[in-house]
């Protein structure tokens, strides 16, 4: 009963999406799928951190932008001019800026407590950040003035982008780690502000740090794992078999490259959908769970509640960091200015909680839904919005601004299915078993 | 001479400025500590309620200044405000009605209660762009200086001007009159003290007799009173623009942790340290440091220590420090 259930609830998710390829496009339905795969990947991570563990992590947004940055620093070229003219300088003023932390915590340490603690450590910090960026500063001048039109960073590996996957995973558990490491062991709301705070951040950082990865001015023409539509169309192979199966070569091209990237998208999440499903009915998923149940329980059984809390938030947001770093790829570009939280935060909460939090077939069936929504939503609102303000005046300006503000009911719309879900079926879609 | 032109130049830039931006996150961060002292949980809508009632005033505003109602020197937005307060406070009612009452009388951990706060912000970020759209508003009139630059200077014949906007003035002062009668009511009146006592002991509140859903209904009136209040400074001082009340939560939050979540006090000395913090860091020392240091020690570089867009990373390093250190915060709020 439970498993027919559960399985007409991705068939009726499947049959929306089809019907999106027959009514629309067949090429917005494989945007809506490939957007889908990653939107479940996200999904499975944050699910990990709140349906196994009960962590409330708002902080999405930064890992996911963190996978994107690995896109660049593993795929693109190194700008071989830019490393000699900063990069001596540059790893020379990261070394530093280490140092300064280390000597920091030495001085916190050793120093005895009170005003002295509290001056010294002061002193040493201040200090320590002039050098650094005595340092720091002429060398990204240096790497900022080479090239700056196109270039104007260090680059990156110059390694295939699929090694970026991973790297953006371990990106993120570096972030989640230092995060983890000062909010973890408090109030549950702490972790919260903690992880908001971070994915500011991190977004700032990839803003404004030009040598990184050029900052707002978007790194464009990032490899690809899969063919480039361009070259498909001029191999002769290619378009014979397109105009065979009663294609145009044009949009033959286009769904292929989009179909390759779903099959790649796919594999990734089957691949971490099998690990979670293992952890989840191991020892140790069932320690989580037991921990999430009763953390006094579990705390008395033995078990150290905040070093296992740390664990899962590093495994969560390395999966969201991955997930980041496949939607840089299947973009071809990053674009900082376009991180937002509502959409990169806000929509993959959303996605759990309809989904089913504690299930991991249900995160992944919410991670779908939810996009599907997302996408349609404005469409549909355009159209109700034109049936009711149909009666209007042409020119009205009522009509005008209602018309214009449908963009904005996509917030409105999430918000309260949140809401309705949390109220009336707060385990969701498909529950936690 | 020079120390009084370095001082001039420091307030004109450092303190008047983050005396302001001060005041108004002490008065966010008020409402973030009452909601959590009351009703035990971190309300992620709170900027958005402060952009809610900032925009029912804007809306005020806009149409008191078509029939030609002004006050004279002082923003029109002012006499707004009483109906920005309004429109908040019927709408963080309803909302505790439709939304949060069913959780508390389930008594649900907090942690869900901040979800629901967060569908919640997702709502009311919705209908205020739908009602105002997202783009940025201009809603001040009235005198646009109290003290202008170059009136300064040539009434001290220093070579610094100091210049006060009048909407810093009115900042401080409202922020004041505000904390001022929410403090009396707090400690003098009868349902003031079944709050605190309310916030202490829930239980041995309930045992003497006082009403929960009375004292859960003032304080959220008071939370969208404050709520609005900031909201309507902060657009008079900057500009009201929906999307930078969601990016003042860190600092509002900051502010209140720093203090000690759950402290009135704590929140106005919390939003004091983390304004202070973030204008201080991220100003240029260098043309203050020109008058104080003798000339041999002139700095060459601006002695910035970070740049303005990284204002939101001041908070969050504040914050982190807090948490490591004391996460009581410094007024001993509730960390666990």
């Amino acid at each position: 009963m439970e498993r027919t259930k559960n399985i007409g609830l991705f068939a009726i998710v499947a049959g929306l999406i089809v019907m999106t390829g027959m009514i629309q496009s067949w090429n917005s339905a494989l945007l809506i799928v490939n957007m889908g795969l990653i939107s479940a990947i996200m999904a499975l991570g944050v699910n990990l951190q709140w349906g196994f563990a009960g962590l409330f992590n708002v902080g999405v947004m930064g890992f996911v932008a963190l996978g994107g940055l690995a896109t660049v620093l593993v795929s693109s070229d190194p700008v071989g001019e830019a490393w000699s003219a900063g990069g001596l300088g540059l790893i020379a003023a990261l070394v530093l800026g280490v140092l300064a932390i280390i000597a920091t915590g030495f001085a916190i340490k050793t120093l005895p407590a009170g005003r002295i603690r509290f001056f010294g450590a002061t002193a040493v910090l201040i200090v320590g950040f002039f050098i650094y960026r005595a340092v720091f500063d002429p060398a990204v001048a240096a790497i900022e003035a080479i090239n700056p039109a196109l270039q104007g960073n260090i680059g990156g590996l110059g390694l295939p982008i699929l090694m970026a996957w991973p790297i953006g995973g371990v990106l993120a558990a570096a972030a989640a780690w230092i995060i983890g490491k000062t909010a973890l062991g408090l109030r549950s709301d702490y972790l919260a502000i903690a992880t908001l705070g971070i994915a500011e951040i991190v977004i700032a950082i990839m803003k404004n740090e030009d040598w990184l990865a050029r900052g707002v001015k978007n790194v464009i023409g990032l490899d690809r794992p899969v063919a480039r539509e361009v070259d498909l169309q001029q191999s002769a192979e290619f378009v014979d078999k397109a105009t065979q199966w009663g294609f145009d070569p044009v949009t033959a091209s286009s769904l292929y490259v989009k179909f390759s990237y779903s099959l790649l998208f796919t594999a990734v999440l089957v691949i971490l959908l099998v690990m979670a499903q293992l952890s989840l009915n191991s020892p140790w998923g069932r320690m989580m769970r037991a921990i999430r149940d009763n953390e006094v329980a579990a705390e008395a059984m033995g078990k150290n509640v905040t070093h296992r809390h740390l664990q899962i938030f590093i495994l969560g947001s390395a999966i969201c960091g991955i997930a980041g770093a496949m939607m840089t790829t299947l973009d071809g570009q990053l674009t900082p200015g376009t991180y937002q939280p509502l959409r990169y935060t806000f929509l993959i909460w959303v996605m759990v909680i309809v989904g089913g939090s504690g299930n991991n077939f249900g995160a992944v069936l919410g991670g779908f839904l939810i996009w599907f929504l997302w996408v349609q939503v404005e469409p549909l609102g355009q159209w109700l919005m034109n049936i009711v303000t149909s009666g209007m005046a042409e020119d009205s300006a009522l009509r005008l601004h209602l018309l214009d503000s449908v963009a904005h009911m996509r917030l409105f719309t999430m918000g309260l299915i949140l809401l309705l879900v949390l109220r009336f079926s707060p385990r969701g879609l498909i529950p936690e078993k | 001479m020079e120390f009084l032109n370095g001082f001039v130049a420091l307030s004109n830039f450092v303190l008047v400025p983050a005396i302001a931006y001060g005041s108004q996150l002490a008065l966010g961060a008020l409402g973030v500590t009452l909601i959590y002292g009351i009703l035990r949980f971190s309300n992620f809508a709170h900027g958005d309620t402060m952009a809610f009632g900032a925009m029912v005033t804007v809306l005020v505003t806009w149409w008191m200044q078509s029939i030609g109602i002004s006050f004279g020197p002082l923003p029109t937005a002012l006499l707004a405000l009483p109906f920005g307060i309004a429109g908040a406070v019927l709408m963080v009612l309803m909302t505790d009605k439709l939304v949060y009452k069913f959780y508390r009388e389930k008594k649900s951990k907090p942690v869900i209660l901040v979800i629901v706060s967060m569908g919640v912000m997702f709502m009311m970020n919705g209908i205020v762009r739908v009602i105002i759209g997202p783009n940025e508003q201009q809603f001040r009139d009235g005198e646009r200086f109290l003290i202008k630059a170059r009136e300064f200077k040539n009434m001290t014949g220093l070579d610094e001007g100091l210049a006060i906007k009048s909407t810093q003035a009115i900042t401080v002062v409202t922020a004041a009159i505000a904390v001022a009668l929410l403090f009396w009511f707090l400690n003098k009146t009868r349902t003031g003290k079944s709050m605190r006592a309310y916030s202490d002991n829930e239980d041995l509140a309930l045992l003497s007799g006082i009403s929960p859903e009375r004292v859960v209904a003032v304080t959220w009136i008071i939370v969208a009173a404050l709520a609005t209040i900031a909201g309507v400074l902060y657009g008079l001082d900057k500009s009201f623009k929906p999307f930078t009340y969601f990016q003042l939560l860190l600092p509002i939050f900051a502010s209140a942790i720093v203090g000690g979540l759950g402290s009135p006090l704590g929140a106005i000395a919390g939003g004091f340290v983390v304004a202070f913090s973030e204008v201080m860091i991220t100003y240029a020392w260098k043309k203050v440091l020109g008058y104080w240091l003798p000339e041999t020690l002139e700095p060459s570089g601006l002695v910035q220590l970070l740049s303005t867009d990284y204002k939101f990373a001041v908070s969050f390093m504040i914050l982190i420090v807090v948490l490591l250190f004391r996460p009581t915060g410094l007024f001993k709020g509730k960390a666990y």
